[in-house]
């Protein structure tokens, strides 16, 4: 056998910059696409999409800004479920509290300086801490399976619920009233302070090429976390959780910290819907809103990142659709696509389709 | 030789079962040392006392010398403690190379990672299937893949639940060979087996456990040739 001395080869190694290890992480085992073609089919993508605001009119473009603020959502329920293993149920009460959140401090202080900015800053940090206490309850108190479902939903209901019944004048934070189950209007969009003139990102282009641009950040981020060493524990605990504390992994720790992350990128979901529409309700919490997140996901392929961004876009876009030209018929619509997606590719829809072309790919070159 | 392993009066019991009846038990550093009894004897419930897995009702357990019994599995594993479970503990939808790498990622970065991955994979005749998603492997196949992830980063104290269950006579031997190499460089091992052919030809020391308590330890003669344990487990043995 020949086992390597570690010591030795660890001071011989070239130790490679963080910028080179980061990049070498855009591809890996847990992600799916890779090679030259990959790249270029999203590069592509991207470029289809920076294209998109000159041939649509600019309700269309704030439109499909709108289906991109989900998509933080998504990708962070596939790191909390289809990474990590654990389905949350709930990852609209971080949604919701940052939307809160960011109307709260908002409405008080208002949009000068670049304050809206530091507010979603603010809102996503909240959520992100509100995450990870409920994360430390429930991996350190070892729950786990459905029960955390069960929980992150109650979660999300009780908050639905509590905001529900704000309706009075009483219920204000500073100058801002909670509204109860109409839910909280007026807060001030998205601002950037510009050389002459703040920049207000109103639902149009201006906004749409924010959110690509965090769109593009969040994903090639989470593929470079999820190729890294915290990534193939994270799956390595979803797969056999004893398995993997009994390498020396505090799996609570990893599942907690996923679990954080996940609740931040739904926050960040929450504080830009609140900017984009300037309106949050209680409803964005409650048990329809909570189920979507899991459908998009599930649809377009919990256990890959790719996969789970275009699907989610995918089913925005056939859901509001559906909602235009058939709204009594939309939820149900929804409910049947997931029960297709749970009996014919449990693995995600999207997922399928990548890896049929993948197939076909190879085929060509051989 | 100082003990690497010490256990100190270790009672548990579950309901009306007891499964370690005030066990004392010590492992010099460099052993190689095999558990036998029968069925129900306490022998995986032992392992699991001293991973951590379960806490004992009473007594305690030493490791190089410190007091272990109140951390967590993960804390004893981060200080010198590496496990191979009977049935393969291993992420199946993960590929043999990915199991490799989780495994020694903890302890190992970039090139020593690699490097290390790499020998692992010779070392258990996996490396055509690096790529090949670790359920797929065969069973014998399994147990090695286990063995490597186990001793990759040469653990201080190497626990084996039956290491050679499922494997073919060639393969168990072989296993014996690697456990004799692994203790030559200076490894310490606590194995649980049932095949007294493996357990002659690896172990210094043998301990019988019954009925959650020590029957007898000695050498492997001793052990063959005590009239207790062919009694109750050798000569009369169920499994």
């Amino acid at each position: 056998m020949n086992v390597t001395d570690t010591g030795a080869r660890a001071a011989e190694a070239p130790r490679r910059s963080f910028l080179r290890r980061s990049i070498a992480h855009l591809e890996g085992p847990q992600t799916m696409g890779s090679g030259g073609a990959f790249w270029v089919v999203i590069g592509l993508a991207v470029l289809a999409a920076a294209l998109y605001p000159a041939f649509a009119d600019a309700w269309t473009v704030g439109n499909a800004a709108y289906f991109m603020v989900w998509t933080f959502m998504a990708m962070g329920l596939s790191l909390i479920w289809g990474y990590a293993g654990a389905l949350s149920f709930g990852q609209t009460a971080f949604f919701g509290l940052a939307g809160y959140a960011y109307g709260v401090l908002t409405i008080n202080i208002g949009s000068a300086y670049g304050f809206t900015i530091i507010a979603l800053l603010l809102s996503v940090g909240l959520a992100g801490i509100f995450a990870l206490v409920i994360g430390y309850f429930m991996f350190y108190g070892r729950i786990s399976g459905v029960f955390v479902g069960i929980v992150t939903l109650s979660v999300t209901l009780v908050f639905e619920t509590f905001m529900a019944q704000t309706a009075g004048p009483q219920w204000r934070i500073g100058s801002a009233r909670l509204n109860g189950f109409n839910g909280m209007s007026g807060m001030p969009p998205l601002t950037i302070p510009w050389p002459g003139g703040e920049l207000v990102l109103y639902p149009g282009p201006s906004l749409y090429y924010v959110l690509l641009a965090l769109v593009v950040i969040c994903y090639l981020g989470l593929r470079i976390l999820l190729n890294s060493g915290f990534g193939n524990v994270l799956v390595a605990i979803r797969e056999n959780p004893h398995r993997a504390e009994m390498l020396g992994y505090d799996i609570r720790l990893y599942q907690m910290l996923a679990f954080g992350l996940g609740g931040a990128l739904a926050g960040l979901s929450g504080a830009l819907y609140t900017a984009w529409g300037q309106y949050i309700t209680p409803s964005s919490m409650g048990l329809t809103s909570a189920a979507l997140p899991i459908i998009w996901v599930a649809v377009g392929g919990r256990r890959d990142i790719t996969a789970t961004l275009f699907g989610t876009l995918l089913v925005l876009t056939v859901f509001q659709t559906l909602t235009i030209y058939g709204s009594q018929y939309a939820l149900v619509a929804m409910g049947a696509l997931l029960l297709v997606t749970v009996l014919v590719a449990p693995q995600g829809l999207v997922v399928l389709a990548m890896k049929g072309i993948g197939k076909l790919v190879g085929r060509g070159r051989s | 030789m100082t003990a690497l392993l010490e256990v100190v009066g270790l009672r548990k019991a579950f309901g009306g079962v007891t499964v370690a009846d005030g066990i004392d038990f010590q492992l010099p550093t460099g052993a190689m040392h095999c558990l036998i009894g029968p069925n129900g004897a306490g022998k995986s419930s032992f392992f699991r006392l001293i991973l951590g897995e379960h806490a004992p009702d009473a007594g305690t357990i030493y490791f190089a010398g410190e007091e272990i019994v109140a951390l967590r599995s993960f804390e004893r594993i981060r200080r010198g403690i590496s496990v191979k479970f009977q049935v393969p503990g291993i992420f199946k939808e993960l590929s043999v190379r990915q199991n490799l790498e989780v495994a020694f990622q903890y302890h190992l970065h970039g090139h020593s990672l690699a490097g290390t991955v790499k020998a692992m994979l010779e070392f258990a005749n996996l490396d055509g299937e690096a790529a090949t998603p670790a359920g797929a492997l065969s069973h014998g196949q399994q147990q090695w893949l286990e063995i490597a992830m186990a001793v990759g980063v040469e653990p201080r104290l190497l626990l084996l639940d039956e290491p050679t269950a499922g494997m073919s006579p060639d393969e168990t031997r072989k296993t014996g060979e690697m456990l004799h190499d692994l203790n030559g460089r200076g490894i310490t091992i606590l194995a649980v087996e049932h095949d007294m052919a493996f357990v002659e030809q690896i172990a210094h020391r043998v301990t019988v456990l019954h009925f959650g308590s020590i029957f007898a330890e000695g050498s492997i003669a001793e052990i063959i040739d005590h009239p207790g344990v062919q009694e109750i487990y050798l000569g009369a043995s169920d499994e």
